[in-house]
């Protein structure tokens, strides 16, 4: 009996032991930061002689009054609204014509999915590239083709943010593709063939089979997809820096400026917070909004 | 037309034609030449092992895969150009292709909603499917909540909800037990005679082929073995193939040179050493005076006892009922003479014995040139 409990308690040392690398790391550079971030929402950014000390409510009342961050946050959600259901849908149009049967299909799926691959700095650099005024892409067709004056994308208020957001869905739209493309292919042959028996158009195919039975896809892609929307910022770091007068400033990079820029990091926690808890919400809204429509298989 | 089954099966079925039909996968020739007629409102099953092309041939009368030559007619009209959805067929498949979301309801009435088909019209034809299938209780569930026979029950009732005149099954039964098996063999063919549509039935197994055919067509390497009842099949096979297909266990097939040398008394029609002779195993008894054949082994099967022994070098396979024979190395077999099957053992095609005069004179023409 003895030795039988020595033995099932060795198996709970081995059993710590072996999760407490992965639970140490989540904990001292995810729980434990997220903690403490919470907690200095509430103190004032320690300076020189003068430390932190605990003002309430205080930076929360400054965010309130803040107006670039009201920018800052009009900015992000009409990011969001843009990038995430314009990339969805590319990538669901894209992994359909790809899961047919066409020559060079191979080739054609790797050079949709060649975006993901590269790193987002990349990815702006050539976009960079494409917007430059005078003899980027975009404008020798403007100048070339249709005789059209140069033009300033990044320079503009009015155009930089969907400037950046077109970089972002070309980026986001072959990796959506790929689940996509998995999720199709598991659809059975067979079905496509019953309802073509039946006489259904491709259209009432799509609408009636496919697309419920990618719906556990489509969730888990638009989770993905709204939590890039604020968390991708390498882009707006190399081309635009958030300018013109804040017209690209996004949310997390807006965190960035206060924290390591200005240094107001009792601001910049209260502003993570705000990002925290509008990323829990709009996860947990996905999943109970469009959890019961979906159908698991 | 008051009563309510007669609603349902309104249209009568179409006559089917095939064409010196052709397939091909990658230089391998699937359906090699198919002629076949199905008559209007018969049962055919097509029968044959595993890669012969008898699912290939339904996918071409479906309209699911493209013919490389040859023509389809349905109802005396050539269809070959058409796609699946105006060739007025439906259609069973092996893995039934029931939509997983859909409710059982859904599933059947899809085609129904598809044609537009009014929600009044659509609700009443369910009722009477649902009612015909013992589905009634179960329209609201998925597919996934429903058992194999059930799922194969709902993959039926969107088949038949339509009225189509034609009815393609690919294997419909061969993801069930045993038991359920046997009952939706006497259920399918029940419906089919009650509702009239014309059935075209794939199956491997000869038991289906058997117990539901008007007409079984046998294919092997993508030509038709033959064609015939299965009543036909059997007790007259046109080759050596077809022989051993129909039949548990298969017809002993042995060189005449085997069997003439063994005894005197073998009840043979004089044939010449060439020829294949052909026994079915319950064809041959176990009675004094007859072959003399070596036991190998004995399996004793319930109602029946399979002896296999060897009439000199032939290994031949004998089934006798109930009791186990005497036991001891050799026995004596016998048979009906007019149970004697003869085949030609280059082509492996069928001798009647009034042929065989001429083709022992043509063999020997042959051989002497």
């Amino acid at each position: 009996m003895k030795f039988k409990r020595t033995t099932a308690q060795m198996n709970w040392i081995y059993a710590w032991l072996l999760l407490s690398p992965a639970l140490i790391m989540l904990f001292a550079f995810t729980h434990y930061p997220a903690i403490v971030t919470l907690i200095s929402s509430f103190f004032s950014t320690p300076r020189g002689k003068r430390p932190a000390k605990f003002i309430g409510l205080e930076n929360y009342q400054a965010l309130l009054n803040d107006e670039v961050f009201w920018q800052v946050i009009w900015n992000n959600l009409l990011y969001a609204l843009a990038t995430i259901p314009i990339s969805v849908a590319i990538a669901l149009v894209m992994a359909l014509w790809v899961n047919g049967k066409l020559r060079g299909l191979g080739f054609l799926r790797m050079a949709y999915f060649t975006p993901t691959v590269l790193p987002l700095i990349a990815v702006a650099n050539i976009w960079l590239f494409f917007y430059t005024p005078g003899f980027g892409l975009i404008d020798q067709i403007r100048n070339g083709l249709f005789g059209l004056p140069d033009q300033n994308l990044l320079g503009q208020s009015d155009t930089v943010l969907w400037a950046v957001m077109a970089v972002a869905i070309w980026k986001e739209a072959g990796f959506f593709m790929i689940f996509y493309l998995a999720a199709l292919q598991t659809i059975p042959p067979s079905l496509k063939e019953a309802a073509d028996i039946e006489g259904a158009s491709r259209w009432t195919f799509f609408r009636r089979i496919i697309f419920p039975l990618l719906m556990p896809t489509t969730l888990f892609v638009s989770v993905n997809a709204v939590i890039n929307a604020f968390r991708l910022v390498d882009h707006i770091f190399v081309m635009t820096g958030g300018g013109p007068d804040n017209a690209s400033t996004l949310l997390l990079f807006y965190i960035y400026e206060q924290a390591f820029k200005y240094w107001q990091t009792g601001y910049a926690a209260t502003l993570t917070v705000v990002l925290l808890a509008l990323l829990c919400v709009l996860a947990i809204g996905q999943f109970f909004f469009l959890d019961r429509k979906v159908h698991y298989r | 037309m008051t009563n309510k089954d007669s609603r349902l099966f309104s249209r009568s079925g179409e006559a089917i034609s095939l064409q010196n039909l052709q397939k091909g996968w990658g230089g391998v020739r699937a359906v090699d030449g198919i002629d076949l007629e199905i008559d209007a409102g018969s049962f055919t099953v097509l029968l044959g092992p595993s890669g012969c092309g008898k699912s290939t041939t339904l996918r071409l009368i479906a309209g699911l895969d493209e013919v490389d030559g040859g023509r389809i007619l349905i109802g005396g009209k050539d269809v070959t150009d058409q796609p699946a959805s105006s060739r007025d067929l439906s259609m069973v498949f092996q893995s039934y292709a029931l939509f997983p979301h859909l409710s059982v309801a859904e599933n059947i009435i899809f085609g129904l909603k598809v044609r537009r088909v009014g929600q009044a019209e659509c609700e009443q034809r369910l009722q009477m499917t649902a009612d015909l299938l013992g589905l009634s209780d179960y329209l609201d569930r998925r597919p996934s909540q429903l058992s194999g026979g059930q799922q194969q029950r709902v993959a039926l009732g969107r088949a038949i909800i339509s009225e189509r005149p034609i009815c393609l099954m690919d294997e419909p039964l061969s993801n069930l037990d045993a038991k359920l098996r046997h009952d939706m063999r006497v259920e399918l063919r029940e419906l089919q005679t009650k509702l009239g549509f014309t059935m075209v039935y794939v199956t491997h197994d000869q038991i289906e082929a058997i117990s539901m055919a008007d007409k079984v067509v046998l294919i092997n390497q993508g030509k038709i073995e033959q064609a015939a009842t299965a009543q036909e099949i059997y007790e007259r096979p046109a080759s050596i193939f077809t022989a051993k297909f129909m039949g548990t266990p298969p017809m002993n097939i042995m060189p005449a040179s085997a069997l003439l040398p063994a005894a005197a008394n073998a009840p043979l029609p004089p044939v010449s050493d060439d020829i294949l002779i052909g026994i079915r195993p319950e064809a041959i008894r176990v009675e004094d005076g007859g072959v003399k054949a070596t036991i190998r082994n004995i399996e004793y099967l319930g109602a029946d006892t399979l002896i296999d022994c060897r009439i000199g070098d032939a290994p031949c396979l004998v089934r006798v009922s109930g009791d186990i024979p005497p036991s001891g190395n050799e026995i004596s077999l016998t048979w009906p003479i007019e149970k004697v099957h003869l085949f030609d053992p280059t082509s492996g095609r069928r001798i009647d014995l009034a042929q065989e005069k001429e083709w022992a004179a043509e063999t020997a023409d042959a051989k002497q040139v």
